[in-house]
């Protein structure tokens, strides 16, 4: 067994057997040709039917990669039929006197090295194109056909590097995924790779060895393995079948509701943590954002993060999700997230130390500047904000001293504000066992697991030597959750989950018959979890 | 003849499909009309040339049209540049 580390181009698994792809390069010699206005019609010809094939491929990509990539070919034409390509063949055919095949080859060096030395990187890879053009002029001279002929199995196509002119003739319904050298997530094999919905991966360095032996294209992992041992392959295999399982789940569960089967809707909602995560967010159908982590923007910064940086951000966010609900959590640093510049101090016990809203709490001015930014941003779509690790009333009081302050200013100044939710994360034992006057005094209850766990059980969720110890379903969890949605209810407010526990579909049932009204999950797992309040009375 | 200036914004810069279009636009003209950058000039009717002035965002270029529709060209490309490029 041999693997592989690459460049994820397309996710996905296929496995398969290895079909080795050599580009077979013409080969061009030096003859003398007197009669150069022979040779000259033999180019005019083989570039009327190089322009043919052109625009043939034209409409290949057209239905395969759509207009703007099928463009491509138009432009190859285009440098086919350029008039100082011509007359540099030409020119070179009639003054030395040579065939036709060497005045295009000669002609084609002469173009690419100077697309080469170009400064300009996007300039620099157009010689390829022109190295494409010149090896299809030449395949057309020499009468030698340059299709791939991929064969009667379905396989997994290994290369140095593939041109689109060669993606595009390839049989679609005979290829499981592209491995390649080269190669980037904007190329043509890339764009068509992700149309037909298959694996790709670049960076591997492509053994002909290879060649007729089974392999597995793990996209998502970036890794190829050659050969593989039988554990190895049904791993795989069990990870392929989850995967279809979870893209049938796509299509049958896209667009519909998250509604119980007595009628009850249910907000399903997405965690992410930086602005990429937003793809999949869409991908996934989620109804909105249930928890957006805004430690990366100080975490990715090397300094305090500017309101205006931040404002842009949020701003982004919402009109993204359109009128979506978008929940924006305060700054949860400390512990194990943890940012120079804040100069914070080695704790004993971080996880019971300096952190999150108790940052915020003693350093207002960053708290300030974020609530300033997130208010600013309001009034770009449907925010609301969570401020997290809660443990008194006294807090919230405080926390809303400074945000309505900061909305005052912002008031004050003409700039306009949206109407914000305002609500606190229940994961501290205090915050759940307080649920009830604290319900009075914000709009909304969101639990974070995670922490209510660990902080209820008194066991880290880092130390891998608990794991025997740990148990997410405690009845004490449990029950503390069933106590906060109840007090939350009473008080008139709505009450979700974001931690990891609300993507357990074995606890959907109980967690919709507590009442609960929402549920924010990793992206990947909406669907499944939409699935389970389908199922769900 | 006829000229004017022209700074480019496209984020991408004359690249192959906005420089495959001009050709195209180029010879919709009788007149000969040229690209200057930097004191390199290339005929607008040629890709290769073209694209070998490597013509990016921010560059300052100058178009001219020499020919007996010069007028009619320097007005449809100044529209050209601004619309494409």
């Amino acid at each position: 067994m041999e693997k592989k580390t690459g460049k994820k181009i397309v996710g996905g698994i296929a496995i398969g057997k290895i079909r080795f792809f050599e580009k077979s390069r013409n080969q061009v010699s030096r003859r003398k040709e007197e009669d150069s206005e022979k040779e000259i019609a033999r180019y005019e010809k083989a570039a009327k039917t190089a322009a043919g094939q052109l625009e043939e491929l034209y409409e290949k990509a057209l239905v395969e990669v759509g207009e703007t990539n099928a463009e491509l070919f138009h432009a190859h034409r285009m440098m086919l039929e350029d008039e100082d390509f011509r007359e540099s063949v030409i020119h070179i055919i009639s003054g030395q006197k040579v065939n036709a095949e060497y005045a295009v080859a000669a002609a084609g060096d002469r173009f690419a090295e100077m697309f080469e030395n170009m400064e300009d990187e996007y300039f620099r890879a157009r010689s390829a194109d022109i190295r494409d053009i010149t090896e299809r002029l030449l395949s057309v001279l020499n009468g030698s056909e340059n299709t791939v002929v991929l064969g009667e199995e379905p396989v997994i196509l290994a290369a140095e590097d593939l041109a689109p002119s060669e993606t595009v003739q390839m049989d679609k319904s005979r290829l499981l995924a592209f491995v390649t050298h080269y190669g980037s997530v904007n190329s043509h094999t890339a764009i068509l790779a992700r149309t037909m919905g298959i694996p790709a991966l670049a960076g591997i360095e492509i053994s002909r060895d290879w060649d007729g032996k089974l392999g597995i294209v793990d996209g998502e992992a970036g890794v190829f393995v050659v050969d593989p041992t039988v554990s190895v392959l049904e791993a795989c295999f069990k990870k392929k079948a989850a995967e279809e399982e979870q893209k049938k789940l796509l299509q049958l569960l896209k667009g519909k509701e998250d509604v119980t089967l007595s009628g009850r809707k249910i907000r399903l909602y997405a965690n992410i943590g930086n602005l990429q995560d937003l793809t999949a967010v869409l991908e996934n159908d989620a109804a909105g954002i249930g928890l957006f982590r805004s430690e990366f923007l100080y975490l990715e910064s090397s300094d305090y993060p500017t309101e205006e940086a931040q404002f842009q951000v949020y701003r982004r966010v919402l009109e993204t999700m359109g009128g979506k609900k978008v929940i924006i959590r305060t700054l949860d640093i400390g512990a194990d997230k943890q940012a120079d510049y804040f100069g914070l101090e080695k704790e004993e016990n971080p996880a019971l130390g300096y952190r999150a809203i108790r940052i915020c709490l003693t350093r207002t001015d960053v708290f300030k500047t974020q609530l300033r930014a997130l208010f600013r941003a309001s009034a770009y779509g449907n925010l609301a904000i969570m401020y997290p690790m809660v443990i008194s009333a006294e807090e919230v009081h405080r926390i809303r001293k400074i945000s309505w302050e900061v909305k005052r200013e912002l008031e004050e100044e003409g700039i306009p504000v949206g109407p914000v939710e305002e609500g606190i994360m229940i994961e501290t034992p205090a915050a759940a066992v307080m649920s009830d006057e604290l319900a009075k005094l914000v709009d909304f209850f969101s639990i974070g697991t995670n922490d209510l766990i660990q902080y209820t059980l008194a066991l880290d969720r880092q130390n891998e030597q608990l794991e025997e110890f740990y148990d997410p379903h405690h009845p004490a969890v449990l029950r503390l959750i069933e106590q906060v949605i109840r007090n939350g209810h009473d008080a008139g407010i709505w009450v979700g989950i974001c931690g990891e526990l609300g993507a357990d579909t074995g606890l959907t049932e109980q967690f919709l018959n507590m009442g609960l009204d929402e549920l924010s999950v990793a992206p990947g797992c909406i669907l499944p979890v939409r699935k389970a309040i389908r199922e769900t009375l | 003849m006829r000229s004017f200036e022209y700074r480019i914004t496209d984020e991408a810069g004359l690249h192959a499909r906005p420089a495959g279009l001009l050709v195209k636009e180029a010879k919709k003209y009788a007149s000969v009309i040229r690209v200057e950058k930097d004191g390199k000039t290339a005929e607008a009717g040629r890709l290769m040339a073209l694209m070998g002035l490597g013509i990016k965002k921010g560059d300052l270029v100058t178009v001219t049209a020499e020919g007996s529709d010069e007028e009619a060209a320097a007005e449809g490309l100044e529209q050209f540049f601004k619309n494409n490029l």
